[in-house]
């Protein structure tokens, strides 16, 4: 597969480990931005002339593509963003402002990224909102039965809100979301479900209809696309009644001095104009993924979590914080090498052209339940092989060498 | 040897110089480099415009902990006007191995918190 990516071809040394924070480029991508810039670019939904036209029909087919992608009702439930952060803010915001008041509750994770815990925090700050976040129990698995202990009779209905990552980037853990989102709605069917797919959209087939979500976000440059475009995915009548978050061109029926009338959707929501390119690449990932195939991919890197699972069980000295098991999680491994800090393992890594990531992962109520400061991740993707996973464990060899471990 | 991570760097990060808190300090600052989330808290005691003892805590990469420890060696029971007059490049110089930009912040994070420790003393 690493043919297909010509930052390899650039770099034959590269050993990129950090697909959990952006992914490597195909050239079907790389071709689909270029050829849009030399073929079709004009801005859509403006133009009468052929151009705009053409540049607008390639922009909603893509609408259509990602909205098969998920397996979504309708392509007007796809609305695109800047990535899944713009997405979770446009919820918080457009969603969140206009039907949440003071002490509902939303319910999170001690697992979740920044991008969906940080816009939450501005809500409890704005309108007084309340936070609670679902413990992670035993091996890495988010303990969400625990929310009985918690919430007693009247308080149920005080849940308003379940905003959830469908995979931890720093554990690897895929949630049951099934299960989960289930067990809420049991609780009450008025409760709102969403659910963070940024790691897993690009490694597992995510199915809108199955999990019965009520918002979904994700972004494209995980998932091999264009960085500066993300989706966010919400039922129709949700979208309908909620304000959008930025306004100003495009997303507007009629404007006069004194007032504007909102366009109905997706338009409401996307204001100004939109990363075309990108969302053409994003297309052209897809593209890519259907191709490989996503039973292709699973056991690709099934293969690749197997065999370094295997690997780190045989290390002395190095803490993996992740399940030891291969089911239910990504190629996602973080972990410490004795009481090595962090980027000094990222430092000594980076002499043998090994990209990993370093630091709090933006997960830092994460770090504070593992009870660290900051740990190494080392993340696959289709592209990666067991060479690559070889010249980790070599690296990490080096790093034990230099620290004396 | 390696370049980097010289044995005197390794030593100070092994058994670093100066660790701990100081009580009823005339100096208490902690300061972060948010890029990576490396903490250091800084207590000073001064006596006739002298350090008189100094300590050092947090979390960091041997390169923050090791200039940390070697820096407040430096400077300890040195007079207030003597290590005002100390600048970045000293503090590279103890550590005297070459840094890319980022690794720079590092080394200099226990620099950068004795000087806003001082602003806090005015």
């Amino acid at each position: 597969m690493k043919q297909d990516f010509p930052i390899f071809k650039t770099y034959p040394d590269l050993i990129y480990l950090d697909s959990s924070a952006t992914s490597q480029k195909p050239q079907m991508v790389i071709n689909a931005v270029y050829n849009f810039y030399s073929k079709n670019n004009s801005n859509i939904h403006r133009g009468i002339y052929d151009l705009s036209q053409s540049a607008t029909d390639m922009f909603e087919t893509i609408r259509i593509k990602v909205s098969k992608f998920i397996n979504a009702k309708d392509a007007k439930e796809i609305i695109f963003t800047s990535g899944a952060t713009e997405a979770i803010n446009i919820v918080a915001n457009g969603w969140g402002k206009k039907n949440l008041v003071k002490n509902d509750f939303i319910i999170l994770s001690e697992m979740d990224h920044h991008s969906n815990i940080v816009p939450w925090i501005r809500l409890k700050k704005e309108i007084g909102v309340e936070l609670f976040f679902l413990p992670i129990g035993e091996d890495f698995k988010l303990d969400y039965k625990k929310i009985n202990s918690r919430f007693l009779g009247k308080d149920l209905k005080k849940i308003k809100l379940v905003s959830l990552t469908h995979a931890s980037n720093v554990l690897g853990t895929i949630n049951p979301l099934e299960e989960i989102i289930q067990f809420f709605k049991n609780i009450n069917p008025e409760i709102k479900i969403l659910i963070d797919a940024a790691q897993t959209v690009p490694h597992i087939p995510v199915d809108i209809q199955k999990l019965d979500c009520d918002f979904l976000v994700f972004s494209s440059h995980k998932m091999l696309g264009p960085s500066g475009v993300g989706v966010l995915y919400a039922r129709k009548e949700l979208l309908e009644n909620m304000e959008p978050f930025i306004v100003g061109s495009h997303m507007i029926k009629n404007v006069t001095k004194e007032d504007a009338v909102w366009a109905d959707i997706p338009d409401k929501f996307e204001a100004g104009t939109r990363n075309l390119e990108g969302v053409i690449g994003l297309g052209a990932a897809i593209g890519y993924l259907q191709k490989v195939g996503f039973e292709k991919i699973q056991t690709l890197e099934k293969e690749l979590i197997v065999y370094a699972l295997d690997m780190f069980e045989k290390q002395k000295d190095i803490t993996l914080f992740g399940s030891k098991k291969s089911e239910n999680r990504l190629g996602v491994f973080s972990f410490a090498v004795g009481k090595v800090h962090s980027h000094d393992v990222s430092e000594i890594l980076n002499r043998s052209h090994i990209a990993v990531r370093a630091g709090h992962h933006c997960a830092q109520p994460l770090m504070e339940v593992l009870k660290v400061s900051g740990i190494v991740r080392a993340s696959i993707y289709l592209y990666n092989t067991k060479e690559d996973i070889d010249r980790l464990f070599e690296g990490i060899h080096e790093v034990k060498k230099i620290f004396k471990g | 040897m390696d370049p980097l991570y010289r044995e005197i760097i390794l030593e100070h990060w092994q058994n670093p110089q100066n660790a701990g808190v100081l009580e009823n300090a005339d100096i208490d600052i902690t300061e972060t480099n948010p890029l990576c989330g490396d903490e250091i808290r800084l207590t000073i005691k001064i006596k006739n415009e002298k350090i008189n003892s100094i300590l050092f805590s947090g979390v960091g990469c041997a390169i923050s902990q090791a200039s940390a420890s070697l820096f407040i060696e430096e400077i300890k029971g040195e007079s207030l006007d003597f290590v005002k007059l100390k600048n970045e490049k000293d503090v590279l110089k103890l550590l005297g191995i070459e840094l890319t930009p980022a690794r720079m912040k590092c080394a200099l994070l226990i620099f950068k918190t004795l000087q806003i420790g001082f602003t806090k003393l005015q």
